[in-house]
């Protein structure tokens, strides 16, 4: 009496835009036929909004987390009561990917603070006797592509140990010299990073040179606002002490659900950055910071 | 039963020769023969489409005979056709349980790489031995590759839970695990370990935990800390990384077979989305490895699935990745990864030349990493010295440059080798340029290259090893004619300078080749003598036999005059340099197989015979107890090549003083004892033609001086059959050449010993009875006896005599009838010495028949011997009338009743009778072959013809056949 129930999408990458109808199956697996009470599939769309313990306290924290965003709901009966016979079952459906009218669909991001989810839930209801069965499955949604024009936005970059901030000794610095550039702060999101990094010259031999891409998250709330900052990962682009004068790729590759569009709303914001970050043989770490655009096009 | 007696038939040789040829039926050419080739003869028109005259004449044998197996399947032959399709299939066949193959064959098939194109797969080995360590090696892993098998049995948890409990303490808290203290060997094995865990990962679809592997693996090619094993470590792991991308790209690959499998040359349209996505994901996930090198290895390892993507995937990918190899830092590390792409480049885009290009001038423009200061600094941690470092560089330079070289233009090769020279100290590229590029190429600037090396840096690349690969492309290709000796004199100018005599030989060694290939014996010869001046002092030549024994074999491919390579002056004491006795006899061989394959003529050279003859002593010398019997055959062989090819011409007495020598040089070898007698005889058959049969005095003391030489030699020998045959074969040689007294001694001296003839011999390592051996030769000697004229000093017929009863005294088998067997066979000889004239004799020799003139006497003495024999036959027919001797008596009363019937006179009513007796006796029992019966009946139905022949009519009514009821 063990029945299972799946949601199977009919596209593989699970990728639907606004507008767009998202369409599938509902699949029933029984050795024999299961009696029920309806089968009810729901679509939801959630922007969760999270304080960090940084920004208020431990236990506001806890407690306080920002009422979340409903962005999309919508419930439609797929079968009636009754009962599906043995074996498997598939039961097609369609869901238009509609919103009421002032709301926006937000792309899918998955973040610390900030985490915009859309989920298809079937239910399969059953009498007293028997659990309720239950199926979710997450889909993803991307936003439709900006209308503005992309400015492409190349950026030179010089790293001396003049050019930095947040130095203590500077007089313990040894010198180097870093030029470089890169391609466009405004990215598209299906595009990588890239650039170029000259080590032109370094007193101290180099150990590493990383791409950290981090997210800036802001949530606005009652009290004021959240603002957090965290990595999503860190690409290597050198190891060990480089050929200086020689062109170094910088390029890194937008990981899919942890980046987004560059997004600002009223309650909360999702923003990227990218460090350059050089370590030092002598474990210096010089660090140079670009704030990125991200778009999809 | 009484003593019978013997009378002879009287046989008219010539009339019975005429009558028989009147008989013969000339036989048909045409006639079917099993030998023949078949030549199908096929009046109606061939189904296969094969077009061609429809011969009908079927007697040529010699025509190209068509096969009709072939002809009828359409040509082609159905063992060669499954041959070729088993070819295509047999590592489906053996591996079937592995789709990995079969997706590499498939990969193979669509490579547009000739293959002329040297393969990784042969590069790999090289490495494998050529970069070893005995320092002690560590594997870092950050993540357990097996389970821990120590856990509590006590906790309830289910298994499920509890491996999914292990493998987050695996994955998480960082099963870090760090392998110190391991022994090459036990890296390798560690190494497979990984590949196995790898593939068990794999096929119980833990498809992260297989990436993982692959990433740590890969990350080890960061480590650089045991130096000297980094060549062999690349090829261990990028092992694992080819199977990692085979894993890969099968598994997409079999996501498509949906409806059908894709097809070799399949487009982005042919792939599902939902393999797109698969493969879409790998990139992504490939995409966020922290590390620089482990993201291009695995990357690299799995470049082929762009295909599933896009069509320019590859195209895109490959400079992106050349690119990034610039961020690692440590130029050993980056150009052993730039080899893996270019491996993989010319794997799975071979016409993507441009990646390849731009890698080697990417390789070019890091170059001075090598210096710098980092790298110092480690080798002197590590206590390895520039020149060292430096080749380790080598495999992987003269990859990239064989891959940028393949089929590249004359231009582009150009270029490089400009580009080449700007840098400085650029002895570690032009040897892999040396390496890599086509062989003509370098050759036809062979000029250029010398004066590069020249102007090389002394401290850095060793310069015997560019002189080395400057060599190689020698001996493949020739340079402009003109050049040819001024690069000899100045490669060689700077090898004679290399001190050390490894590498001095392993560079001269090359070299050896060219200069033969171009130049005279003097110039060979001179090349020799600096040679043994550089490897004698301090025995060096002790630790190089492998390249003198190839330095040989160069000469020898190129020498086949063995009067023009034994006048160098230098090659005998080159041979000296083979002290070794295992090493020196193997050199010898080979000398020694060359001579046999190329001297057409025989020869009397005294230098080519003195040479050859130490040689082939040194081979001899070498057989002690202990060699096995392979060997000595092997030698025998060889040393029998060389007498054979030994000729004097007509100064016979120089070849029988060649062969006296011989025996004394080569005793312990049998088949060369053997070999050298027969020389010999055949020596003395020789004399005997240019004398037509007249020897004067002078070539009658030098056949008997022959005589003499055989019958000394062959009591050493130790077969006592080949010693019985060459008894037979020199009496018979002896005999011919009319030296009475010596034919006479060797056939009485082969009679003495056939008592020493064991009743066993072993033959191939096996015992066999040897009593066939013995009847064979009993037979034959008793052949030659017919000829043999008795000795005036003995009695008559004082070998046949002696011969019986030597027979009668050997210990035959118990149950054997070996001995009666002997005794019939006797009776024609006996019935044949008793003619008038005789079958055969030898010319010049008084046989029997001249010396006795068929006196009574002598005839009577002859039958009487015939009773005797006779007599002894039918006692034992006697003795096997009991059960189990019946089929035997049966066999042999028929075979004296043939013997009676073809040189009895059965006029005697007496023998008449006899024979008459032992039909009915032979067909007693019922055993006799019947049809041999009747075609013996025939046959005396045909003799009955004859004049004379009546009374065989008569008897002929007396034989019955009995039929077998």
């Amino acid at each position: 009496m063990s029945a299972t129930l799946d949601i199977r999408l009919k596209r593989a990458n699970k990728v639907y835009h606004e507008a767009e109808v998202v369409a599938g199956v509902v699949v029933i697996l029984s050795k024999e036929a299961v009696q029920h009470q309806g089968i009810t599939l729901t679509m939801e769309g959630v922007v969760n909004l999270q304080l960090s313990s940084k920004s208020v306290g431990v236990f506001e924290a806890f407690y306080n987390s920002v009422k979340p965003i409903q962005l999309i709901t919508s419930n439609i009966e797929v079968v009636k009561p009754g009962k599906v016979p043995g074996g498997k079952t598939e039961i097609p459906f369609e869901f238009p990917l509609q919103v009421k009218s002032n709301k926006v669909l937000y792309e899918t991001y998955h973040g610390v603070f900030v985490n915009i989810q859309y989920t298809l839930r079937c239910d399969m209801k059953r009498s007293l006797l028997a659990k309720d069965l239950s199926k979710t499955c997450e889909f993803i949604v991307h936003c439709q592509p900006q209308k503005a024009k992309l400015q492409p936005s190349p950026v030179d970059f010089t790293i001396t140990p003049e050019t930095l901030q947040n130095v203590r000794e500077r007089g313990s610095l040894p010198k180097f010299l870093i030029r470089g550039h890169l391609d466009a702060t405004n990215c598209v999101i299906t595009q990588p990073l890239t650039g170029e990094l000259v080590v032109e010259s370094s007193e101290v031999p180099i150990k590493s040179i990383e791409l950290q891409l981090v997210r800036v998250e802001t949530c606005g709330c009652a009290e004021g606002y959240a603002r957090d900052a965290t990595e999503i990962q860190n690409i290597q682009i050198a190891e060990g002490d480089v050929c200086h004068g020689l062109p170094i790729p910088i390029y890194m590759v937008f990981p899919r659900l942890f980046t987004c569009p560059t997004l600002e709303t009223t309650n909360f914001k999702v923003e990227f950055e990218v460090n350059v970050v050089i370590v030092l043989h002598d474990d210096h770490l010089i660090t140079e910071n670009f704030p990125l655009k991200l778009c999809r096009v | 039963m009484a003593s019978v007696q013997w009378h002879s038939r009287v046989r008219k040789y010539e009339a019975e020769v005429q009558y028989c040829r009147s008989e013969t039926v000339p036989v048909e050419f045409g006639d079917y023969h099993p030998l023949k080739p078949i030549t199908v003869t096929d009046s109606k028109s061939r189904k296969s489409g094969r077009k061609g005259s429809t011969s009908s004449s079927s007697s040529s044998s010699s025509s190209v005979a068509l096969d009709p197996l072939t002809s009828i399947l359409d040509g082609t032959d159905p063992l060669s056709l499954f041959a070729a399709a088993s070819a295509s299939e047999a590592p489906t066949l053996s591996h079937s349980a592995s789709a990995g193959e079969l997706g590499r064959k498939r990969r193979e098939k669509e490579e547009e790489v000739g293959t002329d194109f040297e393969p990784w797969s042969t590069k790999r080995g090289e490495i494998l031995a050529r970069f070893t360590t005995t320092e002690k090696l560590s594997i870092n892993l950050f993540m357990g590759s097996e389970k821990s098998k120590a856990t509590s049995p006590s906790s309830a948890v289910s298994e499920k839970v509890r491996t999914r409990l292990e493998e987050l303490d695996d994955l998480e808290e960082g099963s870090q695990r760090e392998m110190l203290n391991l022994s090459q060997q036990d890296y390798v094995n560690r190494i497979e370990e990984l590949n196995q865990s790898l593939k068990e990962a794999w096929a119980s679809d833990q498809k992260v935990k297989a990436l993982k592997i692959v990433i740590q693996c890969s990350k080890l090619l960061s480590d650089t800390s045991v130096i000297r094993f980094y060549p062999s470590k690349f090829v261990l792991i990028t092992d694992i990384l080819d199977t990692f991308g085979r894993l890969v790209y099968e598994r997409i690959w079999s996501m498509c077979s949906d409806p059908r499998p894709l097809t070799d040359s399949f487009s982005v349209e042919d792939v599902n989305d939902t393999a797109k996505e698969t493969c879409l994901n790998w990139f992504f996930k490939i995409a966020s490895i922290r590390e620089l090198i482990p993201r291009l290895y695995v990357e690299a390892a799995i470049l082929k699935c762009n295909r599933f993507l896009s069509k320019t995937g590859i195209q895109e990918t490959l400079p992106r990745l050349t690119a990034m190899i610039r961020g690692i830092g440590d130029p050993l590390v980056a150009v052993y990864a730039r080899a893996y792409l270019c491996r993989v480049g010319m794997e799975v885009a071979p016409h993507l030349k441009d990646s390849l290009n731009k890698n080697f001038f990417d390789l070019l423009a890091s170059f001075r990493q090598i210096h710098s200061d980092s790298v110092q600094n480690q080798l002197v941690l590590q206590r390895v010295e520039i020149p060292v470092y430096l080749t380790l560089y080598s495999p992987a330079i003269h990859w990239i440059l064989q891959c940028v070289s393949y089929r590249a233009p004359e231009a582009l090769l150009t270029e490089m080798m400009e580009r080449c020279k700007k840098l400085g100290n650029n002895a570690l590229l032009l040897n892999s340029v040396m390496w890599a590029f086509r062989a003509e190429f370098v050759a036809a600037r062979a000029t250029d290259f010398i004066g590069m090396i020249k102007d090389c840096d002394e401290a850095g690349f060793p310069k015997h090893l560019l002189f080395g690969s400057l060599g190689r492309s020698l001996a493949c290709a020739d340079p402009p004619e003109n050049e040819k000796l001024p690069i000899l004199n100045e490669a060689w100018k700077v090898i004679t300078k290399v001190r050390s005599p490894q590498d001095y030989i392993n560079c001269a060694e090359i070299w050896v080749e060219f200069t033969c290939r171009h130049f005279t014996k003097r110039e060979v010869n001179t090349v020799l003598a600096d040679i043994i001046k550089h490897m004698t002092p301090d025995r060096a030549f002790e630790d190089a036999y492998p390249q003198l024994q190839s330095v040989i074999k160069k000469i020898l491919a190129y020498f086949h005059d063995f009067s023009v390579l034994f006048s160098m002056e230098r090659f005998l004491p080159f041979l000296d340099m083979f002290q070794k006795d295992s090493v020196r006899v193997e050199v010898c061989k080979s000398i020694m197989e060359v001579f046999i394959k190329h001297q057409q003529e025989p020869t009397r050279d005294p230098v080519i015979l003195n040479a050859l003859l130490y040689i082939c002593k040194t081979m001899h010398d070498s057989v002690n107890a202990l060699t096995l019997d392979d060997e000595r055959r092997s030698l025998a062989l060889l040393i029998n090549g060389f007498i054979r090819m030994v000729s004097f011409g007509r100064d016979f007495e120089q070849q029988l003083s060649f062969c006296v020598e011989a025996r004394a040089t080569f005793c312990n070898l049998e088949p060369v004892i053997i070999q050298l007698i027969h020389t010999v005889n055949q020596l003395a058959m020789e004399t005997r033609r240019v004398m037509k049969g007249n020897h004067s005095r002078k070539t009658a003391a030098f056949v008997r001086a022959c005589a003499a030489y055989s019958f000394i030699t062959i009591p050493s020998l130790t077969s006592i059959f080949s010693r019985l045959n060459l008894y037979l074969l020199s009496g018979q040689v002896a005999l011919a050449n009319q030296c009475l007294s010596q034919a006479d001694a060797f056939l009485k001296t082969a009679v003495s010993i056939l008592p020493e003839v064991p009743r066993t011999i072993s033959i191939e390592g096996k015992l066999r009875s040897s009593e066939s051996f013995l009847l064979d030769f009993i037979n034959n000697f008793l052949s030659t006896l017919l000829v043999v004229p008795d000795h005036p000093e003995q009695g008559v017929l004082y070998l046949v005599r002696g011969l019986l009863n030597m027979v009668q005294d050997y210990t035959w088998e118990d149950n054997s009838d070996a001995k009666i067997r002997v005794y019939i066979s006797a009776l024609p000889l006996l019935a044949a010495l008793s003619q008038e004239s005789y079958l055969y004799t030898v010319p010049k020799v008084d046989s029997n028949e001249t010396l006795y003139g068929g006196d009574p006497k002598f005839v009577a003495e002859i039958n009487k011997l015939c009773e005797t024999l006779i007599g002894q036959v039918l006692d034992h027919l006697k003795s096997l009338g009991r059960d189990e001797g019946l089929r035997r008596q049966s066999s042999l009363a028929f075979s004296l009743f043939g013997c009676l019937l073809a040189h009895g006179d059965l006029r005697n009513n007496k023998l008449n009778q006899l024979a008459v007796n032992l039909w009915n006796l032979s067909h007693k029992h019922g055993y006799c072959e019947t049809r041999t019966s009747v075609r013996t009946l025939e046959y005396i139905k045909h003799q009955a013809l004859q004049q004379d022949m009546a009374h065989l009519s008569e008897m002929l009514l007396r034989l019955s056949l009995q039929s077998r009821a």
